[in-house]
């Protein structure tokens, strides 16, 4: 995101201040896209729940929801990782911000496994709509609807974790090569509001998906 | 945003509270609150993120701007929720699963 | 921004952004938002004329009431083609893309917007999806409308729908893009003494359509994304037959294109206001009322998007609810046209070219608005709706309105950004040929709508036949002045008049650099002392 090369000033702006305030600005438009992006998503599950609660309740009865809170527990404990990485980014300590960012990649990495554990899970069980599809129930095309959001949703959010494990290794291969210091580190601090955000889409994600209506 | 050092101590209280708000979560989960439980775990949810949003993403810290737009973000969300949910929610029919598939339901 | 700075930076002959680097590459590579906007220009040139094709083919078809010309699944591609390419390839980007990326950054005294790299990435997003676009009309068209209803859309359509929806998606990002570069740039990038209430209400117009673009579009890229995976599928997310809502996706579906219509009209706002000012030598009457009433059409925008839908099975509530706050946005858009009516009053008026698309633009958009009214009347839309009556409202609006505003900013500013004078004798000829052939293309449609034609059929009752001639003589008409600009436009290249810094007198940062300007704007950033529209002043210096 930002222009030039670290510590440079690029020529359309004044100073480094102006700079990194910009960036940082710009950080939070794009947050708002994805923002409104995933809240489309959630607006059209809602929209459903809504009209189908007994059917989408049975579909979230096929989840399981320990492995759900296991990766949210895994997602909070990267959040934190990725909290002191920035820190470390702040004190220019370099070796903290390898160490801190390995630990949330390690941590994004454990949390996408979980998934694909999931993912298979749901195959073997017939539960992949458009691709093999079958429950036994009256309301198997509601059903059918509850996993088609189930995949797009938590789809979309392990695709921006993928994203943001790529970036996360870039910003360790840069630190490694000594790009950041304690005057400049913003990409590290972006990446982490975006890392964080991702997180936030799964403390929404797990419970609609996973929690809701199991009494 | 940048050079308010936060002490590392507020970080872990943070991601206590964090885990501790998931257990939660989980819990009332499994005990029948009706149609609150919806508005239960929205809420716990919300709370979570507003953490992380204030102090993992430094909000607090941050100039009003931040804060505005962190707010825009959802202020819009929020319409969108409600108005397709006024919709769905206030509809004089409704679409039925039955034997031969779905068929649309009036209700007089 | 008074006359010192014009002095002191006088046109250096060899150090304009035309001259600042030779060759395709120094094109395609280039950063500087002017020659990002210069690309766009191209572009969408070219995206205005493909659409037009298809409306002279519409236009034509429609002269005879059997189906004559095209079958009715070809016309179905065409009126669809026509409404994807004018929205998301002209009109979305018209202004913004060309005007506000050339603009934004010299009026707020940048020396560009804050990301460029992200400018020209959007562009090429942009080319990906138009190139998308015409891959469409290679494999055969699309024929759902540019509103994609489902489960037509979804499930039962045979053409290209897949791709157009990945076109359509392509192109959203780059407008998310611009959208955001604009948002920031307004933001952080202002000049010193550039205060909020000092800014250009053409800035403050942009403003307002950025942050649509900014939280509409993720929506309706999400949206139309899922048509595509229940395509590629075959699941049922709208499809009723398989537990879907297809009302759902008209909700989606209308949260951005709702507030998309203002996408196309608020730039088109931010116009006038520069050009009213300028042509009245005076303030914006109302200055704040202006401005703030661009972010209240931005907010409440988003409140209305049910008006749409009255027919298609939303709640009998959610209708009402969506009518009353329909008529709420009528009150900001009124503010503008009354502060700008205002403004020229005991104004000292001159008719150049520019003034007189405002006023077209100020006629045209009232009637367009007021039919809005009619239209988001929950009652009286029962009757019209999907009758040419709408197919006249929102031309009116964004061809009366939009395109007029469009071409008012091209003539005001092109002396700015080509550095030539246009020869105004033609240039007001064609303004008036335009005014002329549009209100005898859509008027009719008006009449004819109002008697129960429908929209988007090809054969039609021999008793309306007489509005369907006036209105293709009509488009002939229209097609003939819009052919006239680019003739002397681009003749003004080769053989027109250099234009000096400032030829209409005209206040405001970008008129104190050279035409066309030095590549970086500003070789020092200006310091802002006074507030926009300041003509007051400027005549007294002149006597
Ligand atoms: C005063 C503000 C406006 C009001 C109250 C208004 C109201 C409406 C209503 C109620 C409809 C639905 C008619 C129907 O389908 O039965 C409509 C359609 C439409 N309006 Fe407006 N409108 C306004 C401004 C605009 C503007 C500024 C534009 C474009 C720049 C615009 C473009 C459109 C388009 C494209 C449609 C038709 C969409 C379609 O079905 O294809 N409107 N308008
Ligand atoms: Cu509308």
């Amino acid at each position: 995101m930002s222009e030039g090369h670290s510590g440079l000033v690029a020529h359309q702006f004044e100073t480094a201040e102006q700079q990194k305030e910009t960036v940082n600005l710009g950080m939070w438009a794009f947050l708002i896209t994805e923002v409104m992006m995933f809240g489309a998503l959630f607006s059209a599950y809602g929209f459903y729940r809504a009209q189908y609660p007994a059917a989408f309740a049975a579909g979230s009865d096929h989840l399981n929801y320990f492995m759900g809170a296991f990766n949210t527990a895994v997602l909070i404990c990267s959040s934190l990782t990725m909290a002191l990485g920035v820190q470390a980014a702040q004190q220019g300590k370099r070796k903290g911000i390898i160490l801190f960012l390995l630990l949330t990649i390690l941590l994004g990495g454990i949390f996408l496994g979980v998934k694909v554990l999931e993912y298979a899970d749901k195959y073997e069980h017939h539960l992949m709509p458009g691709i093999n599809f079958s429950v036994d129930s009256p309301f198997a095309a509601q059903i059918e609807l509850f996993y088609c959001f189930y995949f797009a949703m938590t789809g979309l959010h392990a695709l921006h974790m993928i994203v943001g494990i790529a970036i996360l290794g870039t910003l360790v291969v840069l630190s490694y090569r000594r790009r950041f210091s304690a005057n400049y580190y913003n990409p590290v601090e972006m990446a982490g509001l975006y890392w964080h955000f991702v997180d936030i889409v799964w403390i929404f994600l797990f419970p609609f998906l996973y929690l809701i209506g199991r009494s | 945003m940048s050079d308010h050092r936060i002490p590392k101590r507020i970080y872990y209280l943070i991601f206590a509270t964090l885990l501790l708000f998931t257990m939660i979560t989980v819990e009332v989960a499994f005990y029948d609150l009706g149609i609150l439980s919806f508005p239960v775990a929205l809420g716990i949810a919300c709370f979570k993120s507003t953490l992380v949003i204030l102090y993992f993403m430094h909000v607090r810290y941050s100039s009003g701007l931040t804060g505005l737009f962190v707010s825009a973000g959802f202020i819009f969300l929020a319409i969108l929720l409600v108005f397709t949910l006024l919709d769905v929610k206030t509809r004089d029919w409704q679409f039925q699963p039955d034997e031969s598939g779905i068929s649309l339901v009036v209700p007089f | 921004m008074s006359n010192t700075v014009a002095v002191a930076s006088h046109p250096e002959p060899d150090n304009n952004y035309w001259t600042a680097g030779y060759g395709l590459k120094s094109w395609l590579l280039t950063t500087d938002h002017k020659r990002i906007a210069i690309l766009y220009l191209i572009m969408i040139s070219v995206f205005f004329v493909i659409g037009g094709l298809f409306a002279v083919l519409i236009r034509l078809e429609l002269l005879t009431p059997a189906g004559d010309l095209v079958s009715s699944d070809t016309y179905n591609k065409l009126f669809t083609l026509h409404g994807l390419v004018m929205i998301f390839f002209f009109l979305i980007p018209s202004i913004p893309a060309v005007m506000g990326n050339f603009l934004i950054p010299i009026m707020i005294g940048a020396r560009d917007l804050a990301f460029p790299r992200i400018n020209l990435l959007s562009w090429y997003v942009f080319a990906i999806g138009g190139m998308t676009t015409f891959a469409v009309v290679l494999f055969g068209g699309v024929d759902t409308g540019w509103t994609f209803y489902t489960p037509y859309s979804s499930t039962y359509s045979k053409t290209a729908v897949g791709l157009t929806a990945i076109g359509v998606f392509i192109t959203g990002f780059s407008s998310i893009l611009t959208g955001l570069n604009f948002v920031v740039t307004i933001h952080k990038m202002r000049a010193p003494g550039l205060t909020w209430f000092r800014l250009p209400l053409f800035v403050w117009a942009h403003y307002a359509t950025s942050l649509i673009m900014l939280i509409g579009t993720p929506v309706v890229a999400i949206t139309i994304l899922l048509v595509f995976l229940e395509r590629v599928f075959g699941v049922g997310i709208f499809d009723p037959a398989l537990g879907g809502d297809p009302v759902l996706f008209q909700h989606l579906f209308w949260f951005y294109s709702h507030p998309a219509v203002y996408i196309m009209i608020l730039p088109s706002m931010g116009v006038i206001s520069e050009v009213v000012a300028c042509f009245s030598r005076k303030r914006i009457f109302g200055y704040g009322f202006v401005a703030f009433s661009s972010l209240a059409i931005a907010v409440l925008g988003f409140l209305i998007w049910g008006h749409h839908m009255f027919t298609s099975g939303q709640s009998i509530l959610a209708g009402m609810v969506f009518s009353i706050l329909t008529m709420l946005v009528a009150i900001p858009s009124a503010v503008k046209v009354f502060n700008w009516t205002a403004t020229m009053y005991k104004g000292s008026i001159s008719f150049e070219t520019p003034m007189i698309y405002v006023f077209g633009f100020l006629g045209l958009f009232t009637v367009g608005g007021l039919t809005g009214l009619f239209l988001g009347a929950l009652g009286l839309d029962v009757h019209v709706h999907d009758t040419y009556f709408v197919v006249a409202h929102f031309h009116y609006i964004m061809v009366g309105g939009a395109i007029m505003g469009y071409l008012a900013a091209l003539h005001f500013w092109w002396p700015k950004i080509t550095g030539k004078l246009y020869s105004e004798a033609w240039a007001k000829l064609s303004a008036i040929i335009i005014f002329i052939g549009f209100n005898l293309t859509f008027f009719p449609q008006f009449l004819v709508g109002y008697l129960g034609m429908p929209r988007r059929y090809h054969v039609y009752p021999d008793e309306f036949q007489i509005f369907h001639i006036l209105s293709t003589a009509g488009a002939s008409i229209l097609a003939i002045g819009y052919a006239f600009p680019a003739f002397y436009l681009i003749w003004s290249l080769f053989r027109g008049e250099a234009a000096p810094a400032n030829p209409w007198n005209a206040k405001g940062l970008e008129w104190t650099v050279p035409s066309p300007p030095p590549k970086h704007n500003f070789d020092t950033i200006p310091v802002v002392k006074e507030e926009a529209y300041d003509y007051s002043r400027l005549e007294e210096e002149v006597v």
